[in-house]
């Protein structure tokens, strides 16, 4: 994190010397990471099998049920007790901690689902029977993933919208301001539910709606900085050198306005997710069965009898927008130079 | 007894063993003017708002003594103490437009003081406005009460401020550098005000100024400060003729002279313009229309040639810097300039890259200049990477290092971060940022305004000695006649936009031919220039 310059150093210690931030972050990255290996953690199939002497890992490539002198040609279900001890009768597995993946259907409800927390299923299981915690493990990575790719490429459009009509301004500022007027003005919300009613949305569909609505976020902000900072003597100078516009842009200026943009960054994220979960909430998300924390928070609400539903995804949810505050707070004090100032003198 | 008295007052920000104010004594007569002088850093600012209370967050103060006619107002308590801002004590500050805020109307800023001090009503407080108006010698209407800060004249805001200061009738008035943002001949006449109002109401004056010439002037009494410690006191003549200190002997030595190395005769032209306008768009009119365009520059030609400097003087908003960048072809403008015979007009893009190269600019602002996210050495080795394609990395570090060392900065410079160095350190780098792709031509736009006047003196020094060993021209703009007249053979005064006078600098300045140019020279050297005769050599430091 030092890369040599001083500044960005000066700003990593302001940003640590904020605790509660720095935890945060550390702890989120943490969660990030372990969900990352969602299928080593929550699946309903063994890590590692070890089947007459060879070993077979059942986590990346499917083996058909006769491998292991089963009768169907189909792939195996580890769960099934026929299974499971044809493989146990030569040899091993070794299971994930928790053993259901995110469509895992448990059969073996001795009640009606969705079924009350157990030592069998740790948070209870939702209406149709699939396990509410790896669900929930599922839905975080799906969440962040999708929170971080749509942040980041709509903050790489958004960046280079604002830097070109910052940097020439004139006529090409004028009327893209005026398109990012009109543009933002369009309620996002329903019309991606007019959208997904005539199309069944996937997760690059949904991403690709919701990135032609939420790339103005950060325009104003970086049009601004460029706006101020192409008057600038340095600038002046790299033009009187004849360096090109390209590295003028992206060398002298982008950096400087960077420092605006990287203290947006974790609240965009932040509203990439909550987006995400209200539509999921409301059933215009992701397509059916996939693990989403609006869909379990919707399930919540539709059974009231269950509250482990709506509680779970309730607490998985604050937490990480929690975090994610948390971090983005110490971000935006640790870029603030009147912050930093003062811990100087 | 005197008006105002410090006795050892100390201000300190990390730690009450290293001082940025270091017991710091002084008295302030009424009637009288002390001047406080010193460089950037020495502590004069610090002592006058400790005064007022208005030290900045963490800095920490302590001080035998403050007294105000005999009263100790340490003992005061705070709510106490604040009455006197704007009360007892009135202020002004360096720079108008940061100090009157933007969206008050003439009649709020001064009222407010008025308001909150003497409980005035709406119609006393205006009549009250109206009578400061005419002391400081603006027009007293109605009109100029409705006005903003920005429809105001640098001047006007400066009026406008002393309006305020002097609101409450104060004893005491705390002038802090209240003309360095300001045109020479502006001033002037701002200085002569603060004198007729300090005899008209016996004021105690306490001068903060950088400017040993205004000093010598004005004031009755001078302190000079340097890091934090006052090292000498005096009457101003005595003091100046005969300054006991070595650090005051600096100073002195320290305004600029001396003279450019003459130039021989078959020097050839390196830069011509002809007929050069630049005009920037007028103000909107209703939806569509648009005012009468604003001529920056008008029809103004000039020629430098090999290792000449050609200094452009004139006030603020005459165009100057507005010249320098359409010399660089940096904005659009309408005439001829040629480069080595070269026509620039015409190229434009990758046609006038190569060009470039031979023509280079350094800036007045030593913080604004230097992007503070590239090390030094990558700031400076972007001309190289430009125009000097085939070098590899360890070439360009070494004709880095070669030529930070040259322009005087220490040999590790290359790894550092411009917020290492000072003003004057950063001022040197700027120039080898443009001498790294050897340009024939340098032009200077206010190179040494922002600095102190003996860093003005080593970057001078620094700039004649390139000139002599590169033999390069020099474009040297800038507002200040005395640094102008050290290094120019040639000076060229604008006005406007366009040139008032042009001709060889010593010519220029012992027969002036222009009235507005005589006006310019007595205003910085304070002393009468006859017509087109050789004018009073007394040195304005020396009065």
């Amino acid at each position: 994190m030092s890369g040599g310059n001083p500044i960005w150093q000066r700003q990593w210690r302001a940003f640590r010397r904020n605790r509660r931030g720095f935890w945060s972050l550390a702890l989120f990255l943490v969660l990030f990471v372990l969900s990352l290996g969602a299928e080593f953690v929550a699946n309903d199939k063994p890590v590692m099998v070890r089947y007459q002497g060879e070993l077979y890992f059942p986590v990346f490539s499917t083996y058909p049920e006769t491998t292991f002198g089963g009768l169907f040609e189909t792939e195996a279900n580890y769960r099934d007790p026929f299974v499971a001890e044809l493989i146990n009768e030569d040899g091993w597995m070794l299971w994930p901690p928790i053993r259901y993946s995110h469509d895992t259907i448990n059969y073996e409800l001795s009640v009606p689902a969705p079924a009350p927390p157990s030592a069998e299923n740790w948070l209870g299981t939702d209406d149709q029977g699939r396990d509410v915690l790896a669900r929930l493990i599922y839905g975080f990575r799906l969440s962040v993933l999708f929170g971080l790719i749509l942040t980041i490429t709509s903050s790489v459009i958004g960046i280079v919208v604002g830097a070109l009509q910052g940097y020439y301004g004139g006529w090409f500022d004028l009327s893209g301001q005026r398109f990012v007027e009109v543009w933002s003005s369009m309620p996002i919300l329903y019309l991606i539910i007019v959208i997904s009613s005539f199309v069944v949305p996937g997760f690059w569909t949904l991403l690709l709606i919701m990135l032609l609505f939420s790339w103005m976020t950060l325009v104003d902000l970086v049009r601004a900085e460029f706006l101020r900072c192409r008057n600038l003597e340095y600038v002046r100078a790299a033009q009187a050198l004849g360096v090109r516009t390209p590295v003028i842009l992206f060398r002298h200026m982008l950096p400087n306005a960077m420092v605006a943009t990287l203290t947006y960054l974790p609240f965009v994220l932040n509203a990439s997710v909550i987006l995400l979960t209200s539509l999921d909430f409301i059933g215009f998300g992701l397509p059916p069965g996939s693990p989403s924390l609006g869909e379990l928070l919707g399930q919540g609400k539709a059974n009231l009898h269950a509250p482990w539903l709506g509680l779970s995804a309730f607490v998985t949810l604050a937490v990480m927008l929690s975090l994610l505050v948390f971090a983005g707070e110490a971000v935006r004090d640790a870029f603030d130079p009147r912050k930093y100032n003062d811990s100087a003198a | 007894m005197s008006l105002l008295r410090l006795e050892d007052l100390s201000v300190w920000f990390n730690h009450p063993a290293r001082p940025v104010v270091d017991r710091v004594s002084l008295s302030v007569d009424a009637g009288r003017t002390l001047a406080l002088v010193g460089e950037s850093g020495s502590g004069k600012s610090l002592t006058a708002m400790s005064v007022l209370d208005l030290l900045p967050d963490g800095a920490g103060r302590q001080a035998t003594a403050i007294e105000l006619d005999g009263e100790n107002v340490l003992n005061w308590s705070a709510k106490r103490r604040r009455a006197l801002r704007g009360g007892r004590i009135g202020t002004i500050f360096q720079e108008p437009l940061t100090a009157l805020n933007p969206l008050h109307r003439v009649e709020r800023q001064i009222g407010e003081a008025i308001r909150i001090h003497q409980g005035l009503g709406r119609t006393a407080i205006r009549r009250r406005c109206l009578t400061l108006l005419e002391q400081v010698e603006l027009p007293a209407t109605e009109d100029m009460l409705k006005r903003y800060p920005h429809q105001l004249s640098g001047g006007q805001r400066q009026r406008v401020m002393i309006a305020m200061a002097l609101a409450n009738d104060p004893a005491l008035l705390i002038a802090d550098e209240p003309t360095t943002a300001l045109d020479v001949t502006i001033q002037e006449t701002i200085l002569n005000l603060l004198r007729r109002l300090q005899r008209e109401r016996n004021l105690g004056i306490l001068l903060i100024s950088h400017d040993l010439g205004l000093v010598g002037r004005y004031a009755d009494q001078v302190a000079v400060m340097h890091q934090g410690r006052i090292v000498e006191t005096g009457a101003t003549r005595g003091l100046l003729e005969n300054p006991a200190h070595d650090y005051t002997r600096h100073l002195l030595a320290a305004e600029p002279g001396g003279h450019p190395e003459p130039l021989t005769d078959q020097a050839p032209t390196l830069l011509n313009a002809e007929a050069l306008s630049v005009s920037f768009k007028g103000p909107r009119r209703g939806w569509f229309g648009r005012g009468a365009p604003l001529a920056a520059v008008d029809d103004l030609s000039l020629t430098l040639r090999r290792g000449e400097t050609l200094g452009v003087v004139g006030e603020s908003g005459s165009g100057k810097s507005t010249l320098a960048l359409a010399l660089l072809r940096l904005i659009p403008a309408n005439g001829k300039v040629a480069l080595l015979d070269q026509p620039l007009d015409r190229l434009s893009g990758a046609a006038l890259r190569p060009w470039r190269r031979h023509m280079q600019v350094v800036f007045q602002d030593p913080f604004g200049s230097l992007n503070p996210r590239l090390s030094v050495g990558r700031a400076v080795d972007e001309g190289l990477r430009v125009h000097h394609k085939e070098l590899d990395a360890a070439q360009r570090a070494e004709r880095t290092r070669a030529l930070l060392q040259e322009v005087g900065l220490p040999a590790d410079s290359a790894e550092r971060y411009p917020h290492e160095f000072s003003g004057g350190q950063r001022q040197r780098i700027a120039i080898a940022r443009a001498l790294i792709v050897e340009p024939d031509l340098l032009i200077l736009d206010e190179p040494t305004s922002a600095l102190d006047r003996s860093v003005q003196a080593q970057v001078l020094e620094l700039l004649k000695g390139l000139q002599q060993r590169r033999g390069l021209s020099y474009l040297f703009i800038s507002h200040d006649l005395k640094v102008v007249r050290a290094i120019s053979h040639r000076l060229l005064v604008m006005r406007h936009g366009r040139v008032v006078e042009h001709g060889d600098t010593e010519r220029v300045f012992n027969a002036p031919q222009q009235a507005y140019t005589r006006r310019l020279i007595e205003a910085a050297y304070n002393r009468t220039v006859s017509e087109g005769g050789a004018g009073d050599e007394k040195q304005a430091v020396a009065h």
